[in-house]
């Protein structure tokens, strides 16, 4: 009896113990996170995707534009979100050597909202609308690689031919460039 | 609203002495090799331990640096490369008497809630928004309703320059450092084509060897901003990349300044932010006076300015706004039929909620590989899904923010 006693009370001891300590709460910034992906209204020619489904905050994105120079291509962007999101803004980087005004050969990408003009109140949405638009309208003005803007600014029609040759793997003065078309 | 009563009220420091004070404080020092901020730190645990605090811990993740000791106090020349937390604590301790100050060397985020919990206040000197995000959330996590010791209040003080600022935080009943998160300046950043393309100013020559040079060369190999071969190297790049644009200025103590984002310390700015800290520690530990309500902005660029301020509470705000409400839940549900209850609930107005616990997502409405992921556990049971108390997060188009469950099985 007295047995029973003892193991009852440690029983409710460790039932208390478990139920009175706090679980851990999600983060603030993975809240937000949840919140501007699940929110995500994503257009046909953009898929993203979670190398690892429990990581929320690394993704890769692939923008195939249906419109302008970068037609028929299919390009592949990563996404790191970190614990300071949104008040910082999320890293994008290009995993392709592409050629491209605003994309380095690194893979850098120059978005204002990336930086510069990066607020909390904009979200994922905005980065990815963003990101596509750099593809419909690339900007000269802005280079990051120097040598396509001033291809861009000279003569469009270089521009897109070079644009053509560099997607199918070709060289653009004597770089190579990744094949991208889908 | 008052935590502590008030024990006597006539002359601090011998009720200081008379209580006894245990565990009282924890001053944070952290980061003085980049901010300044371990200045407020040398400034805090000296005035806490003049002003009678008798148990002090100390965390602070850095190590000396020969740039310190202008302002640094308790650091020597012979304390250079040792960390910040342990000098400072044996220097203070070799000097006031019956003070037990125990150092951390290592990160706030290292010690967990039961750590924080043995103390009556936190005061933070921190160089860092993230760091300060954290603790702050910490603190407001741990308040228990049945248990009035687990609020603790934080004091957070700040420096930039001939700026400053103290204010004081009692973690879920006044404005926490979250809700005040949209009064920081934004960082200016240059754009990224500046630095790739026409660099302006030796600063920009530096950033561009960081940002854009070092991940070019090193690959795979992250840039120690402590590591005085990397900031070398980093040196040598700018220095060269600033000859070719013909800009003048880059230095080696320059390029330590941009990479590690050093903002100016000033020794009295720290002095002053500091003093205002401790004045309300004591007032909080004392009962001696009111404390600080809420904001102390101090500016002394022309003359001295100060200013004070209620800083109000944030409905919508992420960390202290919408605490987690009880919800009772039949453990034989399965998840679908928890949403549609939650659905009918008048006072959350839920149409397409997203939810998710610490550990697991529980349902996804999108992106379309989460959603797919998740939507088998719509058939699953509640009680295979969470335990009694774990927190549901919830997050929805018609909700401004995000709504925090906790679940009790009924």
């Amino acid at each position: 009896m007295l047995k029973i006693w003892s193991m009852k009370q440690q029983q409710q001891a460790a039932s208390a113990a478990e139920g009175g300590q706090k679980k851990k709460k999600v983060t603030a910034a993975q809240l937000r996170a949840q919140k501007d992906l699940s929110e995500l209204s994503l257009p046909p020619t953009i898929r993203m995707h979670m190398p690892d489904p429990e990581d929320i905050l690394n993704f890769t994105l692939t923008i195939e534009p249906d419109e302008g120079m970068y037609k028929c291509g299919s390009f592949n962007f990563t996404f790191a979100i970190n614990s300071n999101f949104p008040h910082e803004p999320p890293k994008v980087k290009c995993t392709q050597k592409i050629y491209h005004p605003n994309i380095d050969l690194d893979g850098n990408v120059c978005l204002n909202i990336l930086r510069e003009d990066w607020k909390p109140v904009l979200n994922l949405n905005a980065v990815i609308v963003g990101l596509q638009f750099l593809f419909l309208e690339p900007n000269p003005s802005d280079p990051l690689n120097k040598e396509a803007a001033e291809d861009l600014r000279l003569t469009r029609e270089n521009f897109k031919r070079n644009v053509k040759n560099s997607m199918n793997g070709g060289y653009v003065k004597n770089v190579q460039f990744e094949r991208v078309l889908k | 609203m008052r935590t502590m009563t008030p024990k006597c009220k006539r002359h601090s420091s011998m009720i200081l002495k008379s209580c006894k004070l245990h565990k009282f404080v924890l001053a944070y020092t952290r980061g003085a090799n980049n901010s300044g901020a371990g200045g407020l730190g040398c400034e805090i645990l000296k005035n806490l331990a003049l002003s009678g605090f008798k148990d002090i811990h100390v965390i602070d993740m850095d190590t000396i640096d020969v740039s310190n000791l202008n302002r640094q106090f308790l650091f020597r020349a012979s304390d250079v490369g040792k960390p910040k937390a342990t000098v400072a604590a044996s220097f203070v301790m070799s000097r006031v008497k019956d003070v037990t100050i125990t150092p951390y060397y290592g990160a706030i985020q290292d010690k967990d809630q039961e750590y924080y919990m043995q103390f009556k206040l936190v005061i933070c000197g921190l160089d860092s928004v993230e760091a300060r995000r954290w603790i702050n959330a910490t603190l407001v996590d741990m308040v228990d309703i049945d248990n009035p010791e687990s609020l603790k209040p934080l004091i957070d003080g700040g420096t930039e320059g001939f700026k400053g600022q103290s204010r004081v935080i009692l973690p879920t009943l006044t404005s926490c450092y979250e809700c005040s998160l949209d009064m920081l300046t934004p960082q200016t950043a240059v754009p990224l084509c500046t630095l790739a393309t026409i660099p302006r100013q030796p600063a920009h020559c530096v950033e561009w060897a960081s940002i854009l040079e070092w991940p070019r060369v090193f690959e795979d190999k992250k840039l120690d901003n402590d590591d005085p071969e990397h900031v070398q190297w980093i040196y040598e790049q700018a220095l060269h990349r600033a000859q070719e644009f013909n800009i003048s200025g880059v230095t080696y103590s320059l390029t330590q300044g941009v990479i590690k984002n050093i903002i100016p310390a000033i020794a009295s700015t720290n002095a002053i932010i500091a003093a205002s800290c401790c004045n309300e520690a004591l007032k909080i530990a004392t009962g001696a006076n009111p404390y600080l309500n809420n904001y102390m902005m101090y500016i002394g660029n022309e003359g001295v300015y100060t200013h004070t301020f209620e800083h109000e509470k944030k409905d919508d705000c992420p960390v202290c706004g919408n605490l987690a409400t009880d919800f009772a839940v039949d453990p034989e549900w399965t998840l679908e039929e928890f949403i549609d209850r939650l659905k009918e609930q008048p006072e959350v107005q839920i149409k397409k909620p997203t939810l998710v616990t610490e550990r697991r997502r529980l349902y996804y409405q999108g992106p379309p590989q989460l959603n797919e992921q998740t939507r088998p556990n719509l058939e699953k049971k509640m009680r295979d899904l969470v335990d009694n108390r774990e927190e549901i997060a919830i997050t929805d188009p018609g909700l401004p923010f995000s709504l925090r469950l906790n679940v009790i099985f009924s």
